[in-house]
């Protein structure tokens, strides 16, 4: 428990101790890692100096072949075992991925239970696993940079996602970092991680817009800053719309002028490429030429505009503006309101997004940072605060919000929300279910996510089984259901019979993300391809859990001992004690045995301090009123 | 203990229990309590503590959006008076008000189905001038202890809230 870190700097028992932390941009094209080195956060490139690491993951029948700049490399000559913007199938199923992309992906798609899967040379991937990949390779960058040949171990990181994530694709990334052996410290949206960056940066306050044009998503995010608080006030977006979907438009179109046909995946991956790389010519050419040497014998091409091309994809365009309209309106703002428009994501610097958003905003959007760098500096920022490092006085606050409402199944196949989207996270909402026949003992929930009224045209997120219901007459039951969403935006699901005070037993059955079993399987299988020794990491992970329980116990314990009464204060002494013997022994059951141990007993001592610190800071509150 | 979770969500925030609220002061001390209880402020407790942290985070927001908004702060005045909105086994409405209400919801249909923004615009704008007066009553209400004429003025405050989510749904449709 009740590690509650209030502790002042320089109280702390290892004052001088800078716990290393990173922020991760897992992004759909490019990730990237970053942290905070003497109080200024910078990325943290590979050995030749390179910023981004390609979100690419090439795999060969030892497993991973290559990773960034490499894999991406062969993606035209090995388009089946390199894979790219992997990001867009996290926590979808082929249907998902059929609807909107086609059958124009060049993968030999796996429709496995949950989320799609896809065939390698080095066995079936998911794109959870394919995820880890690229998020150990920006683990072992950040290691390599941070600890050198010595070693050295990562407190944990802040992976962030797009706003707009639904809970499948929060969990899948969640799952993705575990099995790259993080530890997650939060899962961070990227506008808001793009938020602190530009409003620390430059002492921001009021009203701030994000538009985050990725890859593969887009997001907007509408921000209220002031006084160290960054408080998200509505979100929108579209998880399956980034710059891959303006590359595509432009490679189909080519492909119509130009009457091809049936093109081979190598081809296809050749018109992609091509694609990218006219459309980023045209964002400071008028015109271009596109390549089309799908033969090495013949070369031949079509003449581009950039008129051509933003007709093309004024549709996409728009779709951006009427999210961030609707986020607007959810926000109960007007554009006008909006003191600076903050733009993010390397498809921003296409002119025509540039000026649509400055139409919109009435006012030049801020392009005074990076945009493909800004969200991995923001998450470095609050990597380094959520890890303890914070200076006094260098402290901010984040409030966020949940992107798409939460709700349940009822009858008729209708949505009856439950949470609504835009609310402040962590969230809950409990709700009240009766038997309709006499001794029923079960009853199956379904939870979807989304805004539409059919739960089929929502995402079903998971069915729950509630047993152990006590029979009685129809209707006599109470079933009281608890959604909570934590800080990272998932959800949890807990269910008691409130007549009898019975707690049903739960049976979560995600529809989309992976089952505890498949991620026991993939970490198994992980470690054997790498040789690595899962007793070992286990052993360690609850040593570092042990250590830093104890400490944050001592903290607790010299501020608010006095909370606690001397019978009280013995059984907790005594268990930490306890925990030191275990924690020197080589037994991780044991040591997690008394952390448990450990945390139960000091549960209340934490509720105490959590009402002492809400008092102090509300009487406070008062004397700063009554001094002016 | 003083601050424990049977506190109604005036005395969480120390503000004086009432339908009028200083909107700073509360902002002010939402911005304090969660400044203690976020769990960004526990991430390095074990499972006990950020579970306390995200409880008493998750009822800071609700004690916040409920006093913030003025329907849901009116509905729990109530409640904590004893009075039931009894939305759904009290459905006699003043036939008056039933009138004006199919007149909003009439003029809504007939803009949505014109494809006329600007007229819903209007509607937009006189409901909330309508909804303003009538939170201006409900105070009053509120204040001098008539409580049943007070449940009657919410009931008809949530439908003009639906009708006025209607012309946001009307207006979401014609930007698509």
């Amino acid at each position: 428990m009740a590690l509650l870190q209030i502790s002042e700097p320089g109280q702390s028992t290892a004052p001088h101790q800078h716990r290393m932390a990173v922020g991760i941009d897992l992004g759909t094209t490019n990730s990237l890692v970053a942290t905070v080195k003497s109080g200024a956060a910078e990325v943290l490139p590979d050995i030749t100096g390179r910023p981004l690491l390609p979100s690419v993951i090439r795999y060969d029948a030892n497993g991973v072949n290559a990773a960034g700049y490499a894999a991406q490399a062969q993606q035209v000559s090995d388009p089946r075992n390199t894979i790219a913007s992997v990001k867009r199938f996290m926590g979808r199923g082929l249907d998902d991925i059929r609807t909107t992309y086609g059958e124009k992906l060049p993968y030999d798609f796996v429709d496995a239970p949950g989320m799609v899967s896809i065939k390698t040379a080095a066995g079936v991937k998911s794109p959870v696993e394919v995820s880890a990949d690229i998020l150990s390779a920006l683990r072992a960058r950040a290691e390599q940079s941070m600890f050198g040949k010595d070693g050295g171990e990562l407190v944990g990181a802040v992976i962030t996602v797009p706003a707009y994530f639904d809970d499948a694709q929060r969990q899948a990334t969640k799952d993705a970092a575990k099995l790259a052996g993080i530890n997650v410290l939060r899962l961070l949206n990227e506008p808001t991680a793009a938020a602190i960056a530009y409003g620390l940066d430059n002492a921001a306050e009021g009203i701030y817009a994000v538009y985050d044009l990725g890859g593969g998503t887009f997001d907007i995010s509408i921000l209220k800053l002031s006084k160290g608080v960054f408080e998200v006030l509505s979100t929108g977006g579209d998880s399956a719309l980034g710059g891959d979907d303006f590359d595509r438009t432009l490679a189909a179109w080519a492909a119509r002028e130009a009457r091809l046909a049936d093109l081979t995946p190598v081809q296809e991956r050749c018109m992609l490429v091509e694609a990218r790389a006219a459309k980023e010519r045209l964002s400071d050419a008028d015109a271009t030429f596109f390549s089309l040497s799908l033969d090495h014998d013949r070369a031949a091409g079509l003449h581009v505009t950039r008129k051509t091309f933003e007709a093309l994809t004024e549709k996409l365009l728009k779709k951006t503006l009427v999210a961030t309209r609707k986020a607007l309106r959810d926000a109960g703002l007007g554009p006008e309101e909006v003191k600076g428009v903050v733009l993010v994501g390397g498809a921003t610097r296409m002119p025509q997004v540039r000026e649509a958003v400055g139409t919109l905003f009435g006012q030049k959007p801020l392009t005074n940072l990076n945009p493909d760098e800004v969200v991995a500096l923001g998450a470095a920022m609050q990597a380094n605060l959520l890890a303890g490092n914070r200076a006094l006085g260098d402290d901010w606050l984040l409030l966020d919000v949940i992107p798409l409402s939460l709700g349940l199944e009822t009858m008729g196949g209708l949505a009856e929300k439950v949470i609504p989207r835009n609310s402040t996270i962590p969230t809950a909402r409990a709700q009240e279910f009766t038997t309709f026949k006499d001794g029923q003992t079960a009853m199956a929930i379904h939870v979807v996510q989304g805004e539409r009224e059919l739960v089929a045209d929502c995402r079903s997120l998971a069915r729950f089984e509630l047993r152990g219901i006590p029979p009685m007459v129809a209707g006599a039951a109470r079933i009281r259901v608890t959604f909570q969403v934590d800080a990272d935006g998932l959800l949890s699901v807990s269910a008691r019979e409130a007549t009898t005070g019975i707690e049903a037993s739960v049976a979560v059955k995600p529809s989309y993300g992976l089952a505890d079993d498949d991620i026991a399987r993939m970490l198994k299988d992980s470690f054997e391809r790498a040789g690595d020794d899962a007793q070992a990491r286990a052993l360690k992970e609850q040593q570092v859990e042990a250590e830093q329980m104890l400490l944050a116990t001592q903290v607790a314990l010299e501020q608010d001992g006095a909370l606690l009464n001397a019978e009280e204060r013995a059984a907790i002494d005594a268990l930490s004690e306890k925990l030191k013997l275990a924690n020197a022994g080589s037994d991780h059951h044991a040591i997690k045995a008394v952390i448990g141990e450990l945390n139960r007993a000091t549960e209340e001592f934490a509720a105490r301090r959590m009402d002492q610190s809400i008092r102090r800071a509300l009487a406070g509150r008062k004397l700063d009123e009554v001094s002016l | 203990m003083a601050t424990n979770f049977s506190q109604n969500h005036f005395e969480l925030f120390d503000l004086p229990r009432g339908f009028a609220v200083d909107m700073a002061k509360l902002d002010a001390a939402y911005r304090e309590v969660q400044t203690q209880v976020h769990p960004d402020r526990h991430a390095a407790a074990g499972d006990a503590g950020r579970r306390v942290a995200m409880q008493w985070s998750t009822r800071a927001n609700e004690a916040y959006q409920t006093l913030k908004n003025p329907l849901a702060r009116a509905t729990y005045l109530l409640q904590l008076r004893g009075q039931d909105i009894g939305a759904e086994n009290n459905t006699a409405m003043e036939p008056a008000f039933l009138m004006q209400q199919m007149e909003w919801r009439e003029a809504v249909e007939d803009a949505t189905a014109a494809k006329n923004a600007d007229a819903l615009d209007k509607l937009l704008r006189d409901l909330r001038e309508d909804k303003k007066l009538r939170y201006g009553k409900l105070g009053a209400l509120l204040d001098s202890g008539a409580d049943a004429p007070a449940v009657e003025a919410v009931r008809q405050l949530m439908f003009l809230e639906k009708v006025e989510d209607e012309i946001g749904a009307s207006l979401e449709a014609l930007d698509a």
